[in-house]
């Protein structure tokens, strides 16, 4: 039961990723591709209607997680307590720069609130992948089952760390990148013209820079905690994830040169849930390692009770088939190149 | 006091507080707004489509800020209260998880639709996303107040072996008796808050000389809405609630009566302040035996008062709890009271003409506020010194690890963030309601040049 609420949780994490994984690319890419104001509203427009059901995902995977691994929701939000009071502002931020831009046609108010979506989306980014490398890396849990972590020491790794060593500086910017070019691809799809051009381009742009760290991260991840191949070398099914990191990589280069803009974004999702599930992948059974070992937090010694799990079970697939019906109709009402005209931004 | 433990609760009331100010109107208005829109559908009256318009660009600045304010709250259960989480998260995980899951897709869903769809659906379909609105911000309450009420009256959890709690039945987590009147009261209190702004900006167009059709439907629909509310506030959801508290936290309904001996009759405070090292009130204007009669239904029935138990189990801020009741039923009771005049001269079709009415329906819509916020202080404060009502202390809650001042970093930062917040939502409300409804087209448009072009050509 663990096993299954573990890749619940992590199916759920990949959504928010994929999805509002775009918002935050867009907002990361938004200075740099749209030049005037008309292209601004273009972007927002792109992501209006939906960046916050995207940002749904974060607290419903966050519940959901509250709900299947309490003691892991209890330790890891406490010892990430300073990133995480960050990135609570940042998304405040991001929300504000988003909806409050066109209530006033001026150019210095919309100016602040693109300035602001952006630089709040960059630095989005930076610490979710900041935090995925935290919890690759290991971190300072001790016999209670609790660690805590400032924000950084002197980024290097060793017994001391912070948030940030250059591992996770690492992991942040594979993040950056990644969720640019994710960005880009989906104001590809949504926009034509100068702006669409422009995102193609800037995607483009990003290709090599993401392919190089990717290579990097991966071995650097292999070099600072060796274990992670185990899981690979048990389960055969695990080679599965580099070849789809590697196939999704290669479509990408060539999807988008081509204008096959829907295929380039969809390889770029992919390329995302395969990396989000390799990391899962080797980790497991651990969700959160520990220097020490033997207070490794996994999902059995973090589980709620067996009969809260299962009640939940029930629950879960019914709200599940409704979310996805919800997505689904949203995506379609809203779906094609986006026009200026209609509606806010 | 440990002074971490200070700063943890001062950041979470301060956040919870300020939050709370935007869902309530939210939550009060989507019912209005579905009423409005409903009546535009039968009415086929074009009027109420306008002003559901533009009560929905009120609501969709609200949403905003209730989201980006909202989400702290889930993320401070583990980051400034997680041994408190540890120790509950197996049972409370379940509603806290049916929030997100059940009523925020939905909520955000239907709203996207609702405020960007109204030219892509029927009429009938809008309708239906902004009553889809309603169910989703409704069924969020449900949630939230469900994961509350638990911790007022724990049910349906057992104890396991490294000591923390567990589900046990699901249907007596969802169906706890105290979450029922309390998302009662929460509710209508909501509704008194969306009630009373509608009527505050109908008042004051009209009081303004603009905008008189749109001013006079707000003042109609708030008037009618909030007359029913605050009525239901006081009975049967506010009754069945103090009996609640009574039957089960006796020591929280002392405190919040200042009530320090056990005594048959017991009277019921109105004003005085209460002194607690000398256990006395001073200045006392009471109603004898009332407080028996409101709780046991008898007037000389036997109330327990606070030296009954230990002071460790005292609620550990008496007098402010004390108020917070004392300013809540107050201003139910002045609601009440304005809500039955204003209806009385709209029934005699006076109200839109009584200036003085109109000017008193204006200056009235902060105190939904504040009685909402010393409502759930009441609640809050009241269930103190304990986290888990009997089982577990408000002390042994918080985050170990997460020193004084690191919370003093965060509680600084949404400070800082929250007053930023609060101005720029002060000037976008301010520019919508002195921008107002869209104005009536009028019988006929005849200015098909610029209808053909339409708005397809801004750049």
């Amino acid at each position: 039961m663990p096993t299954l609420w573990f890749m619940i949780v992590a199916v759920m994490v990949a959504a928010y990723v994929l999805l509002d994984g775009f918002d935050i690319g867009v907002g990361a890419v938004h200075l740099f591709i749209a030049k005037n104001d008309a292209e601004r509203r273009m972007v927002l427009r792109a992501i209006g209607p939906v960046w916050d059901g995207n940002e749904v995902w974060l607290l419903a995977a966050g519940g959901t997680l509250y709900f299947a691994f309490p003691k892991l929701y209890a330790s890891s939000f406490s010892g990430f307590y300073l990133p995480l009071t960050i990135v609570l502002w940042l998304l405040i931020l991001r929300g504000v720069g988003i909806e409050f831009r066109a209530h006033v046609e001026n150019r210095v108010w919309q100016d602040f609130f693109d300035v602001i979506f952006s630089i709040s989306s960059i630095l989005l980014a930076v610490f979710f992948g900041a935090a995925l490398g935290n919890v690759v890396r290991g971190v300072p849990l001790d016999a209670t089952g609790y660690f805590f972590e400032p924000l950084w020491t002197n980024f290097k790794l060793g017994s001391k760390t912070g948030i940030l060593d250059w591992y996770t500086v690492l992991t942040g910017v594979v993040a950056l990148v990644t969720l640019t070019a994710h960005g880009s691809y989906y104001v590809a799809l949504k926009t034509d013209e100068d702006l669409g051009r422009r995102a193609r381009g800037f995607a483009l742009l990003c290709w090599p820079v993401q392919f190089f760290l990717t290579c990097s991260s991966l071995v650097a991840t292999y070099f600072i905690r060796p274990e992670i191949m185990t899981n690979y070398g048990r389960h055969k099914v695990g080679i599965l994830v580099p070849v789809v990191v590697a196939a999704s990589l290669a479509v990408m280069l060539w999807a988008n040169p081509k204008g096959k803009e829907k295929l380039a974004f969809v390889a770029s999702s992919l390329y995302i849930a395969a990396m989000l599930v390799g990391a899962a992948f080797a980790l497991y059974p651990v969700v959160l390692p520990a220097r020490n070992h033997q207070y490794d937090l996994t999902i059995y010694n973090t589980a709620a009770g067996s009969h809260g799990l299962s009640v939940g079970l029930v629950w879960w697939t019914f709200s599940a088939v409704l979310v996805v019906a919800y997505f689904v109709f949203v995506y379609r009402m809203f779906r094609g190149k986006v026009q200026l005209g209609e509606g806010h931004y | 006091m440990d002074s971490a433990l200070l700063i943890h609760r001062l950041h979470f009331a301060f956040t919870v507080t300020y939050h709370y100010l935007f869902p309530q109107l939210t939550m009060g208005l989507a019912p209005l707004i579905v009423i409005l829109k409903t009546l535009a559908l039968k009415t086929k009256d074009e009027r109420y489509d306008r002003a559901a318009r533009f009560w929905a660009k009120i609501f969709g600045i609200n949403f905003i800020i209730g989201v980006v304010t909202g989400i702290p709250m889930e993320f401070q259960f583990g980051t400034n209260w997680s041994q408190f989480s540890r120790y509950a998260g197996g049972v409370i995980g379940q509603t806290l998880a049916m929030e997100g899951l059940f009523a925020f897709f939905l909520e955000s869903t239907f709203l996207g639709l609702f405020l960007y769809g109204e030219k892509r659906l029927t009429k009938t379909q809008h309708w239906f996303t902004a009553l889809m609105v309603f169910v989703g911000s409704w069924l969020s309450g449900y949630f939230i107040v469900a994961t509350d009420a638990w911790m007022q009256h724990p049910v349906g959890y057992q104890r396991v072996a490294d000591g923390s709690l567990q589900l046990s039945s699901f249907w007596q987590l969802v169906l706890n008796p105290w979450a029922f009147w309390q998302y009662a009261h929460n509710m209508v209190g909501a509704v008194i808050t969306g009630a009373f702004a509608m009527s505050a900006v109908g008042a004051f167009y009209l009081l303004s000389g603009k905008h008189l059709e749109q001013g006079r439907i707000f003042v109609r629909a708030g008037v009618i809405a909030a007359l029913i509310a605050s009525v239901l506030q006081l009975f049967p959801t506010g009754d069945a609630q103090g009996r609640l508290v009574a039957f089960n936290q006796p020591v929280t309904l002392a405190a919040m009566e200042a009530l320090w001996e056990t005594q048959p009759g017991a009277p019921l405070v109105i004003l005085g302040q209460p002194d607690v090292p000398a256990q006395k009130i001073d200045n006392p204007i009471i109603i004898p035996k009332a407080l028996s009669f409101l709780t046991w239904r008898r007037w000389n029935a036997e109330v327990k008062g606070l030296n009954e138990v230990p002071k460790q189990d005292w609620p550990d801020s008496i007098p402010l709890l004390y108020y917070s009741y004392h300013v809540m039923v107050g201003l139910g009771t002045i609601f009440i009271a304005v809500a039955a005049i204003a209806a009385i001269l709209l029934w005699r079709n006076q109200l839109y003409s009584a200036r003085w009415m109109l000017w008193v329906l204006l200056l009235l819509f902060p105190l939904p506020y504040i009685a909402n916020t010393a409502g759930w202080m009441t609640a809050e404060l009241g269930r103190q010194p304990w986290l888990v009502y009997g089982l577990l202390r408000t002390v042994d809650g918080y985050s170990k690890l997460v020193s004084a001042g690191n919370a003093w970093f965060s509680f600084l930062g949404f400070l800082g963030m929250y007053t930023v917040l609060s101005i720029l939502f002060l000037f976008l409300v301010r520019r919508e309601i002195e921008h107002g409804p869209d104005p009536d087209p009028g019988p006929s448009v005849q200015k098909p040049s610029v209808v053909a072009v339409g708005p397809m050509e801004v750049r």
